[in-house]
């Protein structure tokens, strides 16, 4: 198999006496959906912060592409092309699509905001998605749908090419029709190339889009599964704690 | 025969289509609640029209005259507010930072003979110290705005009535100060600095479009924008037309003799400067990286800080940019009255923020622009200056100011729930 974009072995997260994260591993190929799964507490939050840099890992190894690597700030993550979408969406609601796409990184020239570089790249960034839900890159985002939303926040996450795209909980607020729209968006990014990981409790989601499972339980890793040879069940049951993995972690 | 494909999806950008479509494309935006400056640009048309049927005396040169230099202390003080209540945040000491920087200026002058240009500089750097002031406890301490320039509301007239002496008053001795609200621009200086105006927003506009075709995206139709700048022209040549003609002319005759006077015509020299700040400050919001995270943290602070934001800097430089800016009002202040006194500036900051909200500027921060301030103010000023006509007592001039805030705040909020945004926010 390939070298997994991301690599994380043998993480250790302590908060004060509380040791949320017990030597975990994981991994994110190109190109594939990992989902990571597990109940309220079991770590997943803490994982995906330490990979974003928000909150540095106490000890453990993190290879990016084969090469080990220090995420100690959102800025180096960001360098290396982590993106996290988060769940309570990062958006202002007072600017448009395409100012919100490029908030904190705008494109200038002569000192002046170039609006038509902007406008160019978060064009081409949502198409390249096939997004067809949105009328206007000019749009308020207060004027969009929640599922819009989310996939504004996401066009964002791939605009500077984005080599992992770490989605915090996309659908947990979206109707029906949203949850798809955004799911299929999701299948799409990987398709272009990104390695996915995302975080979700709806495990109807996950079996829709995911190549992988990752199951977080108190911790620990305690299953890692190839979506075509496993179900909901036993899903559910290595998430609950009352079925043991058999097969070989990561 | 081939079967046909779909294109492949196209999204749009607001900029394609021709005249038409865009003045469909603009109603659609007023619809949804994106009003701007058009209620508070209706009042005032409106008020104007209303005065002028009701008063011979509103529509002449002089008393237009007369309004711009009774406007354009509020008008920078609301300019500067609105770079705080961008941000949801409010500085309620606007007003007795004008006061007693224009203090702090009068007494170095007049007290101890100090060269008038670096009294000026010494008051703006105690304007700006006191921006500083104020952002450290709101960004870094973490104390509301409103708490702590209402610590300041109550303190400043206490430091300005130190400086100034119980029931003292100081001229206004400076010629440079006085001749802003006092004198005008040669006729002839008016006309220039009309021209140069266009001339540098056609520049601009051509760079603009210049710089979106290289980019490979559409502009608005040139029509469009020859539109906006022969409105600009024409509403501008119009305006220093009118202050072209002798304001003094047939005040006074003597057996039908006019009566020998100094004319008094050109443009008030405070009017290019409060539309020079109405400009600089635009720029700054509408076309720099430092105006768009300003919008920003006004919008959703915790998504500004993600997108790497220097958040707590921002708020920082919001609040020493508006102290700096009150310290231009305090100066107009001083020069429109001719005095400073240890009560200048204690009564208008209030206004200040009625103008912004009347204006179209969101308390709650995030919407509003430098604009929406400028009229907003006029809209109060022509209140005044047109019921002062009327020769209505001063209390019909404070109930209709009031109900218009009301107004205008109702609108904002109806256009809102329209637009589907919550109102919560």
């Amino acid at each position: 198999m390939d070298v997994p974009v991301i690599e994380l072995s043998g993480v250790v997260k302590s908060f004060g006496p509380v040791e949320v994260l017990k030597g975990v591993n994981l991994r994110a190929y190109a190109g594939k959906v990992t989902a990571l799964v597990g109940d309220n507490g079991a770590g997943k939050s803490t994982l995906v912060k330490g990979l974003a840099g928000v909150q540095p890992y106490d000890s453990g190894e993190v290879r990016f592409a084969g090469e080990v690597v220090h995420l100690h700030t959102p800025r180096e993550a960001a360098a290396l092309g982590i993106e996290v979408v988060y769940q309570d969406l990062a958006l202002c609601e007072n600017l448009d699509i395409v100012q919100n796409m490029f908030l904190g990184r705008e494109e200038t020239s002569a000192g002046t905001l170039d609006e038509g570089v902007m406008e160019r790249q978060a064009s081409e960034t949502l198409q390249s998605l096939s997004v067809r839900t949105v009328k206007s890159v000019r749009q308020k985002v207060s004027s969009l749908s929640g599922g819009q939303r989310q996939t504004v926040a996401i066009a964002r996450s791939v605009l500077k090419n984005a080599k992992v795209v770490i989605l915090d909980e996309p659908t947990a607020a979206l109707g029906v029709a949203q949850t798809e729209q955004v799911l299929h968006l999701v299948r799409r990014l990987a398709d272009s190339g990104v390695a996915v990981i995302i975080i979700s409790h709806n495990l109807a989601d996950v079996f829709a889009v995911a190549d992988y499972i990752s199951v977080l339980y108190l911790g620990q890793m305690v299953a890692d599964l190839e979506t075509k040879n496993t179900n909901n069940d036993d899903v559910v049951g290595y998430i609950t704690g009352s079925k043991t993995y058999e097969g070989t972690l990561a | 025969m081939s079967t046909p494909v779909s294109p492949p999806p196209v999204i749009g950008s607001g900029y394609e289509g021709g005249i038409g479509d865009q003045v469909v494309n603009y109603f659609r935006r007023v619809r949804q609640g994106e009003m701007g400056a058009l209620p508070a640009l209706g009042g005032f048309v409106v008020l104007i029209i209303l005065f002028s049927f009701l008063s011979g005396n509103f529509f002449t040169p002089l008393n237009l005259a007369n309004l711009l230099t009774q406007t354009a202390t509020l008008m920078t003080l609301a300019m500067a507010l609105v770079f705080v209540i961008l941000l949801g945040e409010i500085d309620l000491s606007a007003g007795v930072t004008s006061g007693v920087t224009a203090s702090v200026f009068v007494v170095l002058v007049h007290n101890i003979q100090m060269n008038w240009i670096l009294a000026l500089l010494i008051a703006f750097a105690v304007g700006m110290l006191i921006g500083t002031f104020i952002g450290f406890f709101v960004a870094r301490v973490g104390i509301p705005s409103f708490v702590v320039t209402l610590g300041l509301f109550l303190a400043i007239p206490g430091l300005q009535l130190l400086i100034i002496g119980t029931g003292g008053a100081y001229r206004i001795e400076t010629p440079e100060i006085s001749a802003i609200m006092n004198k005008n621009l040669p006729i002839v200086t008016g006309w220039v600095l009309l021209a140069v105006a266009i001339v540098i927003d056609i520049l601009i506009s051509v760079w603009d479009r210049a710089r979106r075709r290289r980019a490979g995206v559409l502009n608005r139709p040139l029509t469009l924008m020859w539109a906006r700048i022969g409105a600009l022209a024409v509403g501008g040549a119009l305006f220093v037309a009118l202050m072209s003609v002798d304001r003094a002319a047939g005040r006074g005759s003597l057996n039908g003799v006019p009566i020998a006077h100094d004319a008094i015509e050109g443009v008030p020299i405070v009017v290019p400067i409060a539309v020079g700040l109405l400009w600089a400050g635009t720029f700054i919001l509408d076309r720099t990286r430092y105006g768009r995270h300003l919008y920003a943290v006004g919008g959703n602070p915790e998504a500004a800080r993600r997108a790497g934001i220097k958040v707590a800097g921002i708020k920082m430089s919001a609040f020493i940019v508006c102290s700096t800016l009150a310290v231009v009002a305090g100066l107009f202040d001083a020069s429109r009255i001719g005095v400073v006194t240890a009560s200048s500036g204690s009564q208008i900051v209030l206004s200040g923020v009625a103008a912004a909200v009347v204006g179209g500027v969101s308390l709650f921060g995030g919407r509003g622009r430098l604009i929406h301030a400028a009229i907003g103010a006029l809209v109060i000023a022509v209140i005044s200056n047109g019921l002062g006509l009327l020769g209505l007592p001063a209390g019909v001039n404070f109930l209709v100011t009031g109900g218009v805030l009301i107004l205008a705040a109702t609108v904002d909020a109806i256009s809102r729930k329209r637009s589907g945004a919550t109102l919560l926010r």
